[in-house]
């Protein structure tokens, strides 16, 4: 087990999830943005130019690393030859943070390129935190875990979310990664109150805040169904729960994360000047 | 009850399959529309990944047909790994046997040129031989001359004319006329370059790849064409910083 407060060296301040197509204009005026992260799985070439930019980029700015194919929450062992990847990646780039997802992606030799739900029982918090461990281990540092966002429940599942990532951060040292949008969409979707959920989070784990746009859907029902897009602005109601959630827990490391249609950067910009203002509030 | 991953995974990828029982609403009821986001995703990523990573393909079909080619493809070939920079590897093989597309025979080896281009950008790093001390060698010394190349290089042979065929689509090229063409792909920094090499340049540049000195690269391209000219292939090879070692027989 690693200590839990080892490493928190993201800059309290917003951050963005880099895209090439903002190469330039990050380095010319970066404006409130203090870091960037990154997924895992494209930088995993042997080189040319993705490489090459992010060793530029790492120059200037700490750099978060955000694993998105590991496949944490799989009932199969941990894919040996990514998590070797992994661990090159983390070897060459020494970042400020390594994150990963409660979920899973792989099963049989199939990857689906999807964050798939698991029920929160005690075989899958056994299983998630012997492959944390793993990770952990092979990685020679703490990760930070991200909760999920879910459109449907498992009959099976005995114990909330909040206690079950509490439980997996303190049998294996992680951090936790809260995902606010997460938040929003995955209590929609199950009937449940934000706020009450982080009042259950355990809050001292966090280590870095996403913030991302979602769809709004509706199911057969007529229940709103809230689809984690990455695709649009925050929307008010997130951004009012992030400055409460800033407020109780004191400020963190915050991402604004937008991975389709992604807009200019000055669009991208303004999100992370919003975040910026909430962090001032709290640090005066 | 309890859903395991094989019944999840299974009924994400064939959207006739019922849900499986356990999956729940927050009423209780069948999850029914909910999990339908999960196969929504899995399989537009994955058919947007392939639309990236297959542009000449999916402008040859058009945005409408590639969609159901790739919804066939997903769901029978989805990745083996979480690098989806290089998903797609399978579907030169796959469009071979899709029936709708057999009347374009050219197809597959377009794929296989979309996927040459994508692993020579990914492919590491290297630094250019000196080649200016080539056409300073007596004849005997260049015959005996073996090549190194980079890791970026990718040769591409086909019956048809793909490099024209890629151009005409990607960059407004020219009509392409019928014709085998050999497509070679360089990385002189970080953009791949295609250069078209007649068949006989392409087993020229083939026989360099695999080892073999200058003189019998030379006689093997001259079996398919006794005028073969050598220069526009070397001078691609050079110009795209292909050469990364420039080594002498040792003398008999």
């Amino acid at each position: 087990m690693l200590d839990a407060t080892s490493q928190r060296s993201l800059p309290l301040a917003p951050g963005i999830g880099y895209k090439p197509q903002h190469f330039t204009e990050i380095q010319q005026d970066p404006g409130p943005v203090r870091w960037l992260e990154v997924h895992a799985e494209n930088y995993m070439g042997d080189g040319g130019r993705p490489i090459a930019q992010l060793r530029h980029l790492a120059e200037r700015f700490p750099i978060s690393v955000h694993g998105v194919g590991l496949s944490i929450g799989g009932e199969a062992p941990l894919d040996a030859d990514h998590l070797a990847r992994l661990r090159h990646l983390v070897d060459w780039l020494n970042p400020a943070s390594f994150s990963e997802h409660l979920a899973w992606s792989s099963h049989e030799t199939a990857f689906l390129n999807d964050l798939l739900p698991l029920p929160y029982t005690q075989a899958t918090l056994t299983r998630v935190a012997d492959h944390i461990d793993q990770l952990q281990e092979a990685l020679g540092r703490q990760m930070l875990l991200e909760n999920p966002s879910t459109y449907l429940a498992f009959a099976e599942s005995e114990m909330e979310e909040t206690d079950f990532l509490r439980e997996i951060a303190q049998r294996t040292g992680c951090g936790l990664l809260l995902d606010i949008n997460n938040v929003f969409v995955s209590c929609t979707n199950q009937k449940l109150d934000p706020r009450a959920y982080i009042a259950d989070f355990p809050l001292d784990f966090v280590g870095e805040v996403h913030l991302g746009g979602h769809d709004e859907q509706e199911d057969e029902h007529g229940a709103p169904l809230l689809i984690d897009s990455h695709g649009a602005e925050v929307v008010d109601p997130v951004w009012t729960l992030y400055a409460e959630t800033i407020a109780a827990m004191g400020p963190r490391p915050s991402l604004i994360e937008w991975d389709t249609d992604v807009p200019d950067w000055p669009v991208l910009a303004a999100e992370a000047e919003r975040a910026a203002g909430i962090l001032a509030q709290v640090s005066q | 009850m309890s859903v395991g991953q094989t019944a999840f995974r299974e009924a994400i990828l064939d959207p006739a399959r019922d849900v499986p029982d356990g999956l729940v609403d927050p009423e209780g009821r069948p999850a029914g529309k909910r999990f339908d986001v999960y196969r929504n995703n899995v399989v537009v990523s994955l058919s947007n990944a392939l639309a990236e990573a297959f542009p000449v393909i999916r402008k040859l079909l058009g945005e409408s047909n590639f969609g159901i080619l790739a919804g066939h493809f997903v769901r029978q070939h989805p990745p083996s790994s979480p690098l989806i920079a290089h998903y797609g590897s399978a579907l030169p093989d796959f469009l071979e046997g899709f029936a709708p597309v057999q009347n374009l025979g050219y197809l597959p080896d377009i794929a296989r040129l979309e996927l040459a281009m994508r692993r020579a950008y990914h492919a590491a790093d290297s630094t250019p031989a000196d080649s200016s001390v080539l056409p300073q060698m007596p004849p005997e010394q260049l015959l005996a001359t073996r090549f190194t190349f980079a890791p970026s290089v990718q040769l591409l042979r086909s019956d048809w004319p793909i490099a024209a065929i890629w151009r005409f689509n990607a960059e407004d090229g020219p009509k392409p006329e019928m014709r085998a063409e050999t497509a070679l792909l360089t990385r002189p920094e970080f953009d791949p370059v295609l250069t078209t090499l007649t068949p006989a340049g392409g087993v020229f540049v083939e026989a360099l790849c695999d080892g073999r000195n200058f003189g019998d690269a030379l006689e093997a391209a001259a079996a398919i064409d006794p005028e073969f000219d050598l220069s526009p292939a070397l001078s691609a090879l050079v110009s795209g910083g292909a050469i990364t070692d420039i080594s002498e027989d040792p003398s008999p």
